[in-house]
């Protein structure tokens, strides 16, 4: 693709950037430029085109403006037995008006903050999607947790997505913890139409010291969406920082998540599921780099992948020399259903520090077969055998989602899916 | 209850089984017996409903039914039980879920309401003191990590828990220290009812001084070439299976 075209692409959306953060948008776009939308030679988009797939899908590349959520329409998507705060989007936009506060929490829209330090967290240099995001976001949020504050129940941020045929929807979310904070975040994307829309997500998350943060993501939209989603964080000393990313649906989904370990005794966690059907197309690419000694990272992917689907899952963990007895673990298994079916893994592992324990594997695998006949020989059907047999592999990863409204929903969704209760 | 007529099957177009005849009849225990490659498990696989096999000839017919026109899951709601030699370790299903959705199936098959969880739990401790096992190990994932002496039991668990018509114990006895060995064939024993059958496929004799057999059958490739009742047993023990195999392939060549 030439640079020509990609300017053509994305001009819309330049031009319709609101006026503020100007000088960030400005950088946002300049970087976007410095690299360009990526072809299929660069080697972090290597199996997924993304490019040629915005080119042949998106036809009118403008932003989705907000449109009109009801509180029922609030009502039915928060799942069964949910209980905590729910935060409400429409295509990006918050609406403090469908939305629940909690106390110690401040929530602000990005464009009434301008101070907020969009960029630092997540750079525009390094990733030309977070560069096109910080260019052209019409609004997004800012969410602070007060120092020494625990949220014990979840905070859900409900995200409603609407829009023509090749609209963009362009979330930019700014997530602040106070030392000693605790809280826990589920992200989740619903589709209100069937529209091939491409959403391009930021999510930058700045921890203060001795904090516990968990950040769930539920990817279930419709099988036209385009999406790309980075996800960065910087953990800082004594704290913990765990992400789970649920993919089930979607034409082209590319998840980036970053986790920057800064401080001496902290845990980053990075689990993940894509259960896949279709043609749907799912690319993991989780970074975790270790910069100080003494700090912990565990990964584990299960990827189910049915039909014609295609899953991507590339890890790296850096560790810098400094970083002495670091403590790195990152396992991806996958289970094809189908001959058609392709998985790429690749763990990416790169160490310059010489007293460490770091273990990687991949796996790729069919159903057991003398597993399920072990089952139907007990009278279990074929179907439902299958389902235990899947839901036993991703149980590993389920387990460690502790919201249970949340599990309970995953779980309901690949029952359906499996077509099989147990 | 089992009629077997002409039985033949082959693996990869190997064949295995070449003509088994066989009649079990309620309230009977058979043992199979032969040396290694005789086709005892395959006959035990083909009769559970193992894929890899495919019948050539014959018919298996199970309570006036066609068994082997039915899937595995149905011929086990039949009634057909199949203990495995090598039980499978499933990691991440625990035996307590993976038996109730397998007991409520095949009470579902049977027009039975399903058992509800205080039920099912009283019913798994009656049945959890037949094999002596423990709770704790039922709660694990399937297998998982279980000893060789604990994976035989929790066969023999799942038996008693589905209640099979027709139970066919694929060398149950192997690897099983003397005291397993009496804890398994107690189950089996105490399970054991005018109304149902067992088959034993075993290559020792040992396991048939706990499960005493009505009938012993030699097989040797692919076929049963001797019957007789128990004292059978006792004479393959003492002389090992060189002369059966001596008198089939003299005949044979004949």
């Amino acid at each position: 693709m030439s640079t020509l075209t990609q300017q053509e692409f994305v001009l819309g959306l330049f031009e319709a950037a609101p006026a503020t953060y100007t000088s960030l948008r400005q950088f946002g776009k300049e970087s976007f430029y410095a690299q360009g939308l990526p072809s299929l030679k660069a080697e972090e988009y290597k199996f997924t085109p993304i490019a040629k797939k915005l080119e042949s899908s998106l036809t009118d590349f403008s932003p989705a403006k907000p449109v009109k959520i009801s509180a029922e329409q609030v009502r039915s998507a928060v799942f069964a037995g949910f209980e905590g705060a729910v935060l409400v989007f429409s295509n990006g936009q918050y609406l403090p008006e469908l939305s629940t506060s909690v106390e110690g929490i401040s929530v602000r829209l990005l464009t009434e903050n301008e101070a907020t330090p969009l960029g630092t967290i997540a750079k525009a240099e390094k990733d030309p999607f977070i560069a096109l995001n910080q260019a052209t976001f019409l609004d997004g949020i800012h969410i602070s947790l007060e120092k020494n504050l625990a949220v014990e129940t979840p905070i859900l941020l409900l995200q409603f997505h609407q829009a023509q045929r090749g609209q963009v929807i362009s979330p930019r979310i700014w997530i602040e913890a106070g030392d000693f904070s605790k809280a826990t975040f589920i992200d989740y994307h619903i589709s209100l139409d069937n529209a091939p829309y491409f959403v391009n997500k930021v999510v930058e998350i700045k921890g203060g010291i001795h904090t516990d943060l968990t950040y769930h993501s539920l990817q279930q939209e419709h099988n036209q969406v385009i999406e790309v989603s980075n996800l960065v964080t910087d953990i800082q000393k004594d704290s913990q920082f765990t992400s789970t990313q649920i993919t089930l649906s979607g034409d082209m989904v590319r998840n980036n998540l970053t986790l920057n370990l800064l401080g001496s005794n902290s845990v980053g966690n990075m689990y993940g599921i894509y259960l896949l059907n279709g043609k749907t197309h799912v690319d993991n690419h989780t970074q975790v780099d270790h910069t100080i000694p003494h700090a912990e990272s565990n990964e584990l992917y299960k990827g189910i992948l049915a039909d014609q689907s295609r899953g991507v899952f590339n890890g790296k963990i850096f560790v810098r020399q400094i970083a002495q007895k670091t403590n790195a673990f990152q396992q991806n298994n996958n289970i094809l259903l189908s001959e058609d079916a392709i998985i790429n893994t690749k763990p990416q592992l790169e160490i310059w520090a010489d007293d460490v324990k770091c273990s990687h594997g991949c796996t790729v695998g069919q159903l057991d077969e003398e597993a399920l006949f072990y089952l139907q020989a007990r009278g279990i059907d074929k179907i439902t055998a299958k389902g235990l047999l899947l839901y036993a592999f991703a149980g590993e990863v389920l387990d460690k989602i502790e919201v249970d409204s949340l599990r309970n929903h995953i779980v309901e969704k690949i029952q359906e899916r499996l077509g099989s209760k147990f | 209850m089992l009629s077997i007529k002409n039985l033949h099957a082959s693996i990869e177009g190997t064949p295995i089984l070449r003509g088994i005849n066989l009649e079990v009849k309620a309230g009977e225990v058979h043992a199979i017996m032969g040396p290694n490659g005789s086709g005892k498990s395959t006959l035990a696989s083909v009769l559970a409903g193992r894929e890899e096999y495919e019948v050539t000839e014959g018919e298996v017919i199970f309570q006036g039914k066609e068994l082997l026109d039915l899937s595995p899951e149905d011929r086990a709601r039949e009634g057909v039980f199949l203990a495995f030699q090598y039980p499978i370790e499933i990691p991440g299903v625990s035996t307590t879920n993976f038996l109730r959705t397998a007991l409520n199936q095949v009470r579902e098959y049977k027009g039975l309401e399903p058992l509800d969880a205080v039920k099912f739990l009283s019913l798994m401790k009656e049945k959890m003191a037949l094999v002596e096992i423990d709770q704790k190990l039922l709660s694990r994932s399937l297998n998982e990590g279980f000893s060789g002496g604990e994976k035989k039991r929790n066969e023999i668990f799942q038996m008693a828990m589905l209640e099979p018509v027709l139970s066919i114990l694929d060398e149950t006895d192997s690897g099983l220290d003397i005291d397993a060995l009496r804890i398994v064939s107690n189950g089996v024993n105490k399970l054991k009812s005018e109304k149902t059958a067992t088959i034993v496929v075993t290559h020792y004799q040992r396991l048939l001084d706990y499960i005493v057999p009505d009938f012993v059958h030699v097989l040797y490739k692919g076929r049963i070439v001797k019957s007789g009742t128990k004292e059978l047993a006792l004479e393959l023990e003492e002389k090992g299976y060189d002369w059966i195999k001596e008198e089939v392939d003299s005949t044979a060549t004949v």
